[in-house]
């Protein structure tokens, strides 16, 4: 007999937005459940050992944007979380390197090698994109209003935002503008000459979007990378103790100490719907579970068109989320090594490798990635952006051994012939082929190696075409558009059926933010 | 061209044992005063990595700088009954206790720890000089006090990993060394003593050797650590670990009784959030007991006491101002006004932005009537060049505290 429970609030999907809707659900004393897939909580964000004694943040694998007021409302340092700065960029070339650090008079002296005045406009050049990045932060922190119908309190946001849009001055909208709308190749164009400077700059722009650096809009989400919000300033990455699941797993542990169930090996199968009101979940073992609300942490298309009959919903909302554009373009090779990578133009075990590794050589090099992935083919030689987490927390693999992680673009979901074992294995062997280009060793040291296509990530995370963001970041599916005109606000056609994944404004990244707002905007509507 | 590896450093104030290592992996050469001695402030150009050393891995620090003291005779727990608040007697061989003391008035002088190293022997570390004031106090009793400032060198290493880093080289485990409890061990073929203390509230321990070994002891450390994340650390990650775990330090957060000038300027251990470590109904009848026994029934004027500036309303200052809130990146170490409503009601006497606790926390000393957790006060800032008033709420210290800082096995 299968069993039937009343619940406040179902969340389906335990991933970091997912727990971060119920531990904020739940603080606000509503009894709720969180139901995963998976074995094990965390979504995308998630730490597994792979390889025994090898602990991999297998999908995504450094933290930039987490809301630090997320942070303190959940309590999460008291249950785990622990972010290290990351605070270098590694760019290898052939006979020469490029070494960005935090510390601003040695990545002076660092850029000037290569160009005098690049070095000076780098000085400017990160100050304006903190000042672009608070203009857009009030956006970023705004339940998006329904701009076509909009309630009293969506006016109330809406007049917010236009009084903040005329504090801006000129040039802040000016580069706005331009942000929104440019590449990320034609808008550093304007402000540095160094072509690898501008190309691992710009391979912010691309990351998780099917795009290259010269394609408009790329921009964009090179912006949407600048504002991570560490500490309150704005600054680059950090890196969780415990890989990306230990993020998970503090806000899983915060939202049970509020009182919350969560239940893994637990896949929903549909949500029960009744007079187009959702009143409940059917498990794919039969077990049921009713709520006053229902939330989905699954991206648009599976939340609409897989959990939800199509009947049950207007049928332009079902265009706008077959339209809702989530095309994978990356693939993850996690390494376990026996050493450490030596690179040929930068030798050693030196702080090179303590941040972010970007195989980024020229902005052709990324380019031509991209053209290889638009004609159905992953890149020959690929865009990568490495770290080596157990150089930060040495307890991510056994004494002296090391763990890598290689976000890999691109590689088109869309592969052609459809990926197979032998093709995955073909991406596997161009990214360590990429790889030795700059650090020959790299073959020898390798202990164990896992390769996620853009398939993988699909079938093991659950992301519809191995898109990690949920959807891409594009202008037309940002903020009011996200993920459909009229259901930016968290709310969905069908009554207490809401949304609160990576799909919701403002998008993703390890940020909590479409959780926090999402349960926000429940605890609102109760 | 000037060679890196031959640099030493030309300079009148005195030269730890680990100098010569330390003073050329200093990257910043940047260089505090600690007790006379030069002490980094930081190894790397950037002290954002020493601290999450601290906190994630383990921090190697020189802390050889600190006053020690050796008490030995027969007369030697009679004498530390006589000179601290606490009850000595209750101080076990191989235990440690932090403990203040006090002048005649019960105002506070110094806080230090005191090992039991033997039934008879004692090491009392301290703040500031004290030897005069220990002279002063053991006249006419069988003990024999010595200065070992010098000839005793120290080392801390602080953080989740420093356990198992610890195990590697030490002849034996200390898996079963208790919080506050000491052993004598060898590391490599050295004799040394090693306290699980510290000043970080984090799991960690403090290395008592001679200074013939420091430099053997300090590559021993950092070949077992290099897996472990061991990372040599200065004083200004030291000084945002002990500010969020609430450890006061004398000369900024008071100041000792024997130097103060005015009355005003002088603290009682009640003020100073040290009750719990006066012992009024013991037997023993330390220096100051009856000041402190009328000032506990007339209850303190002053509590010292953690708060929180809250972020809200301070990052509103900066954003009406279109700037991103201005955070401290160190520890800092200057009094700042406290307000309730619009009347002064203290001032706070360190604070940083904990990086860990994503908080911004101080360490205040505020009116009694004042101090109750969850008071409401306001908190004086400066936003480009003006004062600003901005919320701050009494709040629950240690502000960081983790489970492995006292659990045992660790």
């Amino acid at each position: 007999m299968p069993r039937v429970d009343n619940y406040d609030a179902i969340i389906i999907g335990g991933g970091h937005n997912g727990l971060t809707a119920a531990a904020y659900l739940s603080k606000a004393g509503k009894k709720v459940l969180v139901l995963e897939r998976r074995y094990i909580l965390g979504g995308a964000a998630v730490t597994e050992e792979v390889f025994p004694g090898f602990k991999f943040s297998v999908c995504s694998y450094v933290v930039s944007l987490m809301k630090a007021n997320v942070i303190r409302e959940l309590m999460l340092p008291k249950f785990g979380l622990e972010l290290l700065p990351l605070e270098s960029t590694f760019t290898p070339l052939d006979n020469n390197y490029l070494l960005r650090t935090s510390d601003a008079d040695e990545t002076y002296r660092e850029i000037y090698r290569h160009s005098p005045k690049d070095a000076e406009s780098y000085m400017r050049f990160g100050p304006l994109m903190s000042q672009i990045g608070m203009a857009v932060r009030p956006i970023l922190e705004t339940i998006a209003p329904n701009a076509i119908r909009p309630s009293l309190s969506d006016l109330n946001s809406i007049n917010k935002l236009i009084k903040h849009f005329k504090t801006l001055d000129s040039e802040q909208f000016e580069y706005l503008a331009k942000l929104m709308t440019m590449s990320s190749a034609d808008f550093l164009d304007e402000w540095f000459e160094c072509d690898y400077l501008k190309s691992t700059m710009s391979a912010s722009g691309i990351i998780g979007t099917f795009m290259g650096p010269r394609s408009p809009g790329s921009a964009y989400v090179m912006l949407h990378h600048y504002m991570g919000d560490i500490d309150g300033a704005f600054r680059a990455w950090g890196f969780q103790k415990g890989g990306t699941g230990a993020i998970s797993m503090a806000i899983a542990r915060s939202a049970e100490h509020f009182g919350a169930d969560i239940l893994t090996e637990a896949p929903v199968k549909k949500v029960k719907v009744k007079n187009g009101k959702a009143v409940g979940v059917v498990l794919n073992n039969g077990d049921e579970y009713n709520a006053h609300k229902i939330i989905s942490g699954l991206d648009p298309k599976l939340s609409f068109l897989h959990l939800l009959d199509e009947k049950d919903l207007p049928s332009d909302f079902i265009t706008s989320i077959k339209n809702f554009r989530i095309r994978g373009s990356s693939g993850k090779v996690n390494l376990a090594l026996n050493g450490l990578p030596d690179f040929t133009c930068l030798p050693g075990k030196g702080h090179h490798l303590h941040g972010a590794i970007s195989i980024s050589p020229s902005m052709d090099y990324l380019e031509k990635a991209y053209d290889d992935a638009k004609y159905g083919n992953f890149s020959e030689s690929p865009y990568m952006d490495i770290i080596i987490p157990s150089l930060l927390d040495p307890d991510m693999a056994p004494p002296g051994k090391h763990v890598m992680s290689c976000f890999v673009q691109y590689a088109p979901y869309n592969i052609n012939g459809g990926w197979d074992d032998n093709k995955r294995e073909a991406f596997g062997d161009a990214v360590i082929k990429a790889l030795a280009r700059f650090a020959p060793n790299i073959e020898d040291i390798i202990i164990h190696r896992q390769v996620l296509t853009p398939a993988d990530l699909e079938e093991t995370f659950g992301l519809t075409e191995g898109n990690i963001f949920h959807g891409e970041l594009s202008l037309q599916q940002l903020f009011v558009l996200r993920p459909a005109a009229k259901w930016a606000n968290y709310k969905t056609p069908i009554r207490n059926y809401y949304q609160c994944g990576s799909g919701t404004h403002p998008g993703g990244g390890i940020t909590g933010s479409p959780g926090e707002m999402a349960a926000k905007k429940i605890l609102s509507d109760w | 061209m000037f060679d890196k590896n031959t640099f030493t450093a030309n300079t009148q104030l005195k030269i730890s044992p680990f100098f010569d290592i330390t003073s050329k992996i200093n990257e910043s050469q940047e260089w505090k005063r600690w007790g006379g001695y030069l002490s980094a402030t930081k190894y790397e150009l950037n002290h954002e990595n020493e601290y999450f050393s601290i906190r994630t891995k383990a921090g190697l620090l020189d802390i050889s700088p600190l006053y020690k003291y050796i008490i030995e005779g027969p007369d030697a727990q009679y004498f530390l009954n006589r000179l601290v608040t606490r009850n000595i007697n209750l101080c076990k061989q191989d235990q440690v206790m932090y403990t203040p003391w006090c002048d005649e008035d019960g105002k506070q002088i110094d806080d230090g720890t005191v090992q039991r190293l033997d039934k008879e022997k004692f090491r009392l570390t301290s703040a500031e000089p004290n030897l005069e004031w220990l002279h002063h106090n053991g006249n006419n009793l069988n003990i024999e006090i010595s200065d070992e400032t010098e000839s005793t060198a120290a080392l801390a290493l602080q953080g989740p990993n420093s356990l198992k880093i610890l195990n590697k080289i030490s002849s034996k485990s200390l898996d079963s060394l208790k919080f506050f409890w000491l052993t004598k061990t060898k590391l490599g073929d050295f004799p040394v003593t090693i306290s699980r203390t510290g000043y970080t509230g984090d799991l960690g321990y403090e290395i008592w050797l001679s200074p013939d070994h420091a430099l053997q002891i300090w590559k021993l450390l950092l070949n077992a650590g290099k897996d472990y994340g061991i990372t040599p650390t200065g004083l200004n990650a030291l000084d945002i670990a002990r500010v969020e775990a609430s450890l006061i330090l004398l000369d900024v957060d008071y100041i000792s009784s024997r130097h103060a000038l005015v009355d005003n300027r002088k603290s009682s251990p009640y003020e100073l959030g040290l009750g719990w470590a006066v012992k009024l109904n013991d037997q023993n009848n330390f220096i100051g007991k009856k000041a402190l026994m009328k000032e506990y029934s007339n209850k303190a004027k002053w509590k010292f006491v953690g708060i929180e500036i809250e972020w809200d309303t301070f990052e509103k200052h900066f954003r009406t101002i279109g700037l991103p809130p201005a955070l401290p990146s160190t520890a800092w170490r200057n009094s700042t006004p406290i307000y309730f409503g619009n009347i002064q009601v203290g001032y706070a006497t360190s604070g940083c932005w904990s990086p860990i606790l994503k908080r911004y926390i101080a360490l205040a000393h505020l009116e009694s009537e004042y101090a109750e957790i969850g008071t409401k006060l306001n908190f004086e800032i400066k936003v480009e060049h003006y004062r600003k008033l901005t919320t701050a709420r009494v709040v629950q210290t240690p502000f960081f505290n983790p489970e492995r800082k006292r659990s045992c096995p660790a």
